[in-house]
Formats: structure tokens, C-alpha cells, sequence
């Protein structure tokens, strides 16, 4: 009998952490090595997608985020032009080099037009694959826009029935709607540790803790977020002299890790629109009823907000302040990916708003596949000291 | 095609018709009428050629703004550089839609256009069919606080997507379609203060039901050779008369008239080049600056664009056939072929490959042109990949170059006609140049 190690929450968290950092880099598993209750993987683009339709079609939800910085670009650069974000670059290039092989099928939406070529180009090489474009409404405005969503909803359910030859019944999507929803008010736990105690858990740990969701099970990543939380409520860190910024920008295209890092080093990144789509639904789907529309009702009334989707009611710069408000931060950094052409428009809009707030902030681009970040690092904390001098 | 081509009565004479000249003629006046319409009160809206709802819009006297075109324009009138500048010192990044920074410069330089003074719109209809439009009207709301109304339309969702009128998919879309045109019309009605007339959307309704088969029998008229005109530079002055004059009784003049005039053209057997030597297809958008020098680049080889994928989606998908309304019951028709145009003449687009094959065999193409646009990712993101798609599944020679829409500082000459160069002698060695296949085939073709 091995000897119980005694319980340490440093310890637990960096197991959760590594176990996350591990999904992300792992490749897809094969069809043999699926986790168990699947029988096959979906690729989804993101921003959001209805994850609980594939869960309870038993496909598993595998969110595609482009390869990040350590991709070798061999096949796409003759497919794309250099004019396209580098995640949609990336995962064309995925597509290609045969990492996505294994999925059943690759869904997009109409979040740009970039995103919705991706159908185009998966269809004309993968045409094993089930291709598809979502199409989530750009005007949820309009009484019948849940009838609509749901609508379109039924027409995937029915894609994967087809493809799955497996029927999805009402009770498997009220199973899954119930268990993302458990997950989704961990997650939002996770950011009201970041938002009230931010020394807790930076902003790194929160991204690579909420990206496991993209390559494992709902089931498994619920329990992990669960260990996390405990651990990081635990953890015996003390605030330090950092101001608090608001993230945004990271809604599509995820920034590397390094540049994480240095905000961290610099600023308590106090909120993010960091994979928003996992988050994209604010409160709980009901659990009963018509799940589908419970599905699409939630998309039009309990939603966050992004640069890729137009809602009357969530003004860009609106959001933004409210995330500022809400979180009690001192400034915000504006990004946006490069050659992201929604991001790039709000990001000069969220920069005129706050000029005109006075509220101070920092304008950076990324790219997934940047390498270099010893300049962004220098003015992440020149900006930062010149926070902490206007503050103090 | 050919069926509408079949139905229409023989157009009488159209003696003394010049398009070019006719089509400048309508766009001065357009412009004219929109200098007036503040001072006369007229309500204004600003649309754009993929995925609007002109006919409702018309049915209320709304006096029509596309600034696609008015971007467009200041590219024709070689202005387009200061305005697209003025828009990047205020801070609009280099890698978004020149047409969108030639607006924003518009808006700064106060709403003066090289050919007039653009009134302030009342309303903005913007569709996803490019998600480009919303972001750009999402400026018109932040500074001139113009109230957007977004139109959603469902687009093809996957490749080979066959939708049939009537089917449940394009039951349920066009449902959809019809919700928001309710709620649009409400909005109009608050604006004008009046009820929709739903003849009068008939009239307007029957009158678009004629440009289009006209358009229609135009675009078919191509498919002869030689081709009367080209769809690039000829297309170009069709296209803009298609869009503004959409539902307008001069609209339907010119389409009828036009159809007339390449009639009697490919009658006569009379091309757009002298000797016609290689069809082409052009994939992609113009680039207004330069267009005159790139057909120039082309015609000099006896290359002619027979056809080009522009003229579909930026004329709002209305080629794509069995678009003509049911004037009986003008809304729910206007919802149910607004959808289908959506699917098969716009949103198609992301899968260019089926469209572009058809459109070869069709036209008859020895080749295909990609002109890539970087900003605009519209046209231009799944391009390579569709040309590689066609370079190996159809054979079919390609040639791609880039440039911009407005923006001159992307077009570069010499590298331009090296590669269109290089494509004609490539084109040449491949199976030698096509002969001119001259005046009696064409007749027969037409006949
Ligand atoms: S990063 Fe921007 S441009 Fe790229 S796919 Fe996402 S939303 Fe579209
Ligand atoms: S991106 Fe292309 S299609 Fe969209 S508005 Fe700009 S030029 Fe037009």
C-alpha cells in the first residue's frame, strides 16, 4: 500500500492545471480511445455552439481553436491568404496535416466571413467529414428569433441523428443541457473568484482551466473546475500592488499563453471575454420543457455579448463599461486579432468610448502564432506603472 | 436561363442606345435626387446590393443610399485615396473594408461625396449576408445614430444545399425572412408616418419581376461568342443600374432597352472584342481604380470576361433563377424569394466551387481569373483554396492577382501584366488560341 500524500491546494491545483494544459496540447483521440459514452468526435468553430446537442447525440464537442504558436504552417498558406486571422489560418491547416481527421463532422457559424469560408474549404477537402455552417441569427431581436434558432437546432440534431444513425431523444438533450449547466455556474464561479479576489487565480489559470472544456467531456471538466475551485478558495496568496485591468478582444482567436503571462505579471485581469462562447449562456437553460427551445430561448435571452454578434440590446461600448463597472477595474486592454476585422472595428470604438470616459487603456494586437513578446511585455508594464502612479 | 430567355418577346429597336452612357446618365441623376431629398423631406435609407429589402423600402418613398457604391464612386472619380486615408489617421486599421473606410472618411469629410452631398439616412437595412455590412452600420449607429435594422438572412449551410421552393427548410427560412420584413415594415411606417401599400409593393414587385428577365436574357446573351460585352467593365455599368434603379420604371427601361441593344449586337455577330480569343470567367471583386487598365490587360490577348461571379452576388443573387415574385401575395413572396436569392445567389459564395463550375460550363470558359481582394474577406478568404480545387478537379487554367477595390496604393502595373501575360501564354501553349468562332455561331446560339 502506497502512503496517502496529505492534501495540499497548491498541489491540487497544479494537477487540475496540468491535466488542463495536457487537453489542450493532446491530439484528438482516435476512435478506439474515445472517452467513454461517445462515439465520435464533432469539431465546432467557435464563437458559440449548442454543445449540448452533439453531448446528447454522444459525439464529443471538440471546440477548434486554431494551433496556436508551435504550428507548422505547410498546407494552408497556398489555401488562405495572408489576409486571414491566423485561427482561421490555423485550422485550415489543422485540416489539412490531418490532426482533425478523426471528427464526425466540422461546424461554423456567420460570426465573420473568414469563418464561414472555413465550411467551404472543409467541404472541398474533407467532403468525409459532415461540413457545416450554423446559422445563428445576427438580429435576435426580432420576435421569431427563437422560433428560428430552434429551427436550426433541430436541423443539426437531425444532421447528427443521420450521421450518428443514433436517435437523439428529448430526455438525452434535457441530461446534457443539465450537466453543461452545472459546469457553466462553475465557470461563472471561477470568474467571480477573479473578479473578488483576483490574486487567486490569474488569468492564465482561469483561460487554461475554462479551454479543457474544448477536448474532454463536460462530465470530467465539471469535476476538475470543481477540484480547482476548492483548491484556489484555499490558496493562501496575498494581493499584491496591481491594477485591475478588464481583457478584451479574445472572444474568437485566443491570445498565446506567453501574453497571458505577461498581463499577469503586470495587472489583475479582473474579467475577459476569453472564450466567451463556452460562456456564452449567463444563466441556467431550463431544464424542462421543450429543450431545444429551452436551448434557443436562452441563446436570445440569457447571452453574453461579443464583437461577432449585433443585439439592439448590448451596445459594444455598453458591454464593455459594464464589464469595467462590474468588476471594479481601474482600465481596460483593448486587443483584437490581427486581420480580425469585427475585433479591429470595435476595438477603435471601445478606444474612442473610453477616451471619452476618461477611463485609461491599452491598445494591443496579437496573433495565436506570435513568438516574440518582449515589446508588448514592455508597454503592458509601462502602462501598468503609469496606472499605479495615477492611482496611487 | 435559357427558358426566360425563351419567354421574353422580341424587344423592339433600341437605335442610339449607348449602357455606358445611359448607365452614367441615371447614376448623375440618382445622385442628383439624393442631393435633394433632405430639402424635400424624403425619408432616406442606406442599403447594401446583398440582401436588402428595396421593395419595401421603395413601397415608402424611401429615397436609397448603397454606400457600397458610393465607396465604389470615389474609387471611378480616383478620389478614394483621401478618403480612405482621412479614415486611417482617425485610427481605422489598414486591414479592414476600404469601402468602410471610404465611408468613415465620408462621414468625416461631412458627408460630401465627390458627386454631391450624401443626405443623412433615416435607416439602415444591413443584411449578414457579408458580416462586413453590420459592422459598418454599427458605425452609422455610434456616430450618426442612424437606427439599424439588421436582416438575417439564413444562408446555404453546407455544400451541395438544395433548397426548393416550398420545401420545409425554405418554408421555415423564408417564415423567418417574413417575421423580420413585419418588423421592418413597422419601422418604416413609424418613420413616414404611413401604412404599407401592399399594391403598390406589387407594382414595385412587377417591375423587378422584369429587370429580372431581363437580366436574366442579358447575362444569357454572354454565353455566345463572341460575347457582346464584358461582364467586368459593360457588367460593371449593369450592375449599378440593377441595384439603384431596383423596382424604378427606369430601371426596367434600361433592362429592356439593353437586352434590345446586345440583341441586335450578337445578331450582327459583333463581340466586345474584335477578335474574341479566350473566354474567361472573373471571380472576385472589381477594383474600380484600375478596372479600365486590367480589361485592358486582358483584351489586348483577345480575352474577354464572359462572365463573372460579381454579377451574381453583387447584384443581389438575381440570376439565380426562379427569383421572380408572386404578386398576389406580395410580402410572403418577397420573404420566400428573399431566402432563396440568399442561398443561391449570395451566401454561396463559401462555396464558390460549385457556382464557379457551373458558370465554366456554362459560358464556356478556357479560364478562370481570381481577383483577390485582401480586405475584403468576402470574396477573397476561400479563394486560393477554390481556385486549387478547380486547378485539380476540372483542369481548368487559372490565374490569380490582387489588387484592391478603391484602394490605389495596392494595384502595381507591371506585376499585374507580367502575370496576366504569363497567363495568356500559358493559354496559348496549352491548346493553342481559341479561333473566333465568329458571327454564325453566334447567331445560332442566339436563335
Ligand atoms: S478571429 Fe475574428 S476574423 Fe478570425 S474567425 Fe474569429 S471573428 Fe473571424
Ligand atoms: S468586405 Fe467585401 S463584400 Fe463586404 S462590404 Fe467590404 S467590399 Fe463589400
Amino acid at each position: 500500500m502506497t502512503a496517502q500524500l496529505p492534501y495540499d491546494h497548491e498541489t491540487e491545483l497544479e494537477h487540475v492545471l496540468e491535466r488542463c494544459n495536457a487537453a489542450r496540447q493532446a491530439p484528438l483521440p482516435a476512435k478506439d480511445a474515445l472517452p467513454e459514452g461517445f462515439s465520435g468526435l464533432l469539431g465546432h468553430f467557435p464563437v458559440y455552439f449548442p454543445e449540448e446537442i452533439a453531448h446528447a447525440a454522444g459525439l464529443l464537442p471538440v471546440n477548434v481553436l486554431g494551433g496556436g504558436n508551435r504550428l507548422e504552417m505547410k498546407h494552408a498558406d497556398a489555401r488562405m491568404g495572408s489576409f486571414v486571422c491566423s485561427i482561421c489560418r490555423s485550422t485550415a491547416e489543422l485540416g489539412l496535416n490531418g490532426s482533425l481527421a478523426g471528427l464526425a463532422g466540422f461546424v461554423t457559424h456567420p460570426i465573420c466571413d473568414a469563418a464561414k469560408h472555413l465550411a467551404g474549404i472543409w467541404s472541398r477537402n474533407f467532403p468525409e467529414q459532415l461540413s457545416q455552417i450554423l446559422y445563428l441569427p445576427q438580429n435576435v431581436n426580432t420576435p421569431g428569433a427563437v422560433r428560428y434558432i430552434a429551427a436550426e437546432y433541430q436541423r443539426l440534431r437531425a444532421e447528427l441523428e443521420k450521421a450518428t444513425g443514433r436517435r437523439v431523444e428529448d430526455e438525452a438533450l434535457r441530461a446534457s443541457i443539465r450537466l453543461y449547466n452545472h459546469n457553466r455556474a462553475l465557470l461563472r464561479e471561477l470568474y467571480a473568484v477573479r473578479r473578488d479576489e483576483p490574486w487567486k487565480l490569474s488569468c492564465i489559470e482561469s483561460s487554461l482551466l475554462t479551454r479543457a472544456r474544448t477536448r474532454m467531456p463536460c462530465e470530467e471538466h465539471t469535476a476538475l473546475l470543481g477540484r480547482a475551485l476548492d483548491a484556489v478558495r484555499h490558496r493562501a496568496l496575498r494581493a499584491q500592488d496591481k491594477p485591475r485591468v478588464v481583457f478584451v478582444g479574445g472572444f474568437c482567436e485566443q491570445p498565446p499563453v506567453e501574453m497571458l503571462e505577461t498581463l499577469d505579471d503586470n495587472c489583475y485581469v479582473v474579467d475577459d471575454d476569453l472564450l466567451i462562447g463556452l460562456r456564452w449562456l449567463s444563466a441556467d437553460v431550463p431544464e424542462t420543457g421543450d429543450p431545444i427551445w429551452a436551448l434557443a430561448e436562452s441563446y436570445v435571452e440569457r447571452s453574453a455579448a461579443s464583437p461577432v454578434q449585433h443585439d439592439a440590446r448590448k451596445s459594444k461600448e455598453g458591454y464593455l463599461m459594464a464589464m469595467l463597472r462590474e468588476a471594479r477595474a481601474d482600465a481596460a486592454i483593448l486587443t483584437a486579432a490581427k486581420f480580425c476585422e469585427p475585433g479591429l472595428d470595435d476595438q477603435l470604438a471601445w478606444s474612442k468610448h473610453l477616451d471619452e470616459a476618461g477611463i485609461p487603456y491599452l491598445v494591443l494586437e496579437f496573433e495565436e502564432k506570435m513568438t516574440s513578446f518582449e515589446q508588448m511585455a514592455m508597454q503592458v508594464e509601462t502602462f501598468a506603472e503609469s496606472l499605479l502612479f495615477a492611482l496611487a | 436561363m435559357n427558358t426566360v430567355a425563351e419567354k421574353m418577346p422580341p424587344a423592339p429597336a433600341a437605335a442610339g442606345f449607348d449602357p455606358r452612357v445611359e448607365g452614367q446618365r441615371l447614376i448623375r441623376q440618382w445622385y442628383a435626387e439624393l442631393e435633394q431629398a433632405s430639402e424635400l423631406g424624403q425619408p432616406v435609407a442606406n442599403v447594401f446590393v446583398m440582401g436588402n429589402a428595396v421593395e419595401i423600402l421603395r413601397a415608402f418613398d424611401f429615397k436609397l443610399v448603397f454606400p457600397e457604391i458610393n465607396s465604389l464612386q470615389t474609387g471611378v472619380r480616383k478620389a478614394s485615396e483621401e478618403y480612405i486615408r482621412l479614415s486611417e489617421d482617425y485610427g481605422m486599421s489598414p486591414d479592414v473594408c476600404s469601402y468602410v473606410k471610404a465611408d468613415v472618411g465620408l462621414i468625416l469629410k461631412e458627408h460630401r461625396h465627390p458627386a454631391g452631398r450624401i443626405p443623412k439616412a433615416h435607416l439602415a437595412v444591413a443584411s449578414n449576408m457579408c458580416n462586413t455590412f453590420i459592422k459598418w452600420a454599427e458605425i452609422w449607429e455610434r456616430w450618426l445614430k442612424t437606427p439599424t435594422f439588421v436582416l438575417d438572412l439564413p444562408g446555404q449551410r453546407s455544400a451541395g444545399w438544395q433548397v426548393r421552393p416550398g420545401d420545409a427548410q425554405h418554408a421555415a427560412d423564408a417564415r423567418w425572412v417574413e417575421a423580420q420584413f413585419q418588423e421592418l415594415i413597422a419601422r418604416c411606417e413609424a418613420i413616414t408616418g404611413r401604412k404599407l401599400d401592399l399594391e403598390r409593393l406589387a407594382e414595385i414587385e412587377e417591375r423587378v419581376n422584369r429587370m429580372v428577365l431581363h437580366w436574366n436574357n442579358v447575362m444569357v446573351l454572354n454565353r455566345v461568342c463572341p460575347a457582346p460585352y464584358n461582364a467586368m467593365l459593360d457588367g460593371l455599368t449593369f450592375i449599378g443600374i440593377m441595384n439603384v434603379y431596383r423596382g424604378a420604371p427606369e430601371g426596367v427601361e434600361f433592362m429592356r432597352t439593353l437586352e434590345e441593344h446586345l440583341k441586335a449586337k450578337v445578331a450582327r455577330g459583333e463581340g466586345r472584342v474584335a477578335e474574341e480569343r479566350f473566354r474567361l470567367l472573373f471571380s472576385g471583386t472589381p477594383c474600380y481604380v484600375s478596372m479600365r487598365r486590367l480589361v485592358e490587360l486582358f483584351e489586348t490577348w483577345g480575352g474577354v470576361f464572359a462572365y463573372s461571379d460579381y454579377l451574381t452576388f453583387a447584384a443581389g443573387g438575381m440570376d439565380a433563377a426562379e427569383l421572380l415574385y408572386d404578386t398576389s401575395r406580395p410580402l410572403e413572396s418577397l420573404a420566400e424569394v428573399t431566402a432563396l436569392a440568399a442561398q443561391r445567389g449570395l451566401s454561396n459564395q463559401f462555396f464558390a466551387h460549385e457556382r464557379l463550375a457551373r458558370q465554366i460550363r456554362d459560358y464556356g470558359a478556357d479560364g478562370v481569373v481570381f481577383h483577390g481582394i485582401k480586405s475584403c474577406r468576402f470574396v477573397s478568404s476561400g479563394m486560393a483554396d477554390t481556385r486549387e480545387y478547380l486547378n485539380r478537379r476540372l483542369e481548368v487554367p487559372t490565374l490569380y492577382i490582387e489588387s484592391d477595390l478603391i484602394d490605389p496604393r495596392y494595384w502595381s502595373d507591371a506585376q499585374i501584366k507580367n502575370r496576366v501575360d504569363a497567363f495568356f501564354e500559358a493559354l496559348g501553349q496549352r491548346g493553342g488560341a481559341a479561333p473566333a468562332r465568329g458571327a454564325a455561331e453566334a447567331q445560332r446560339r442566339s436563335a
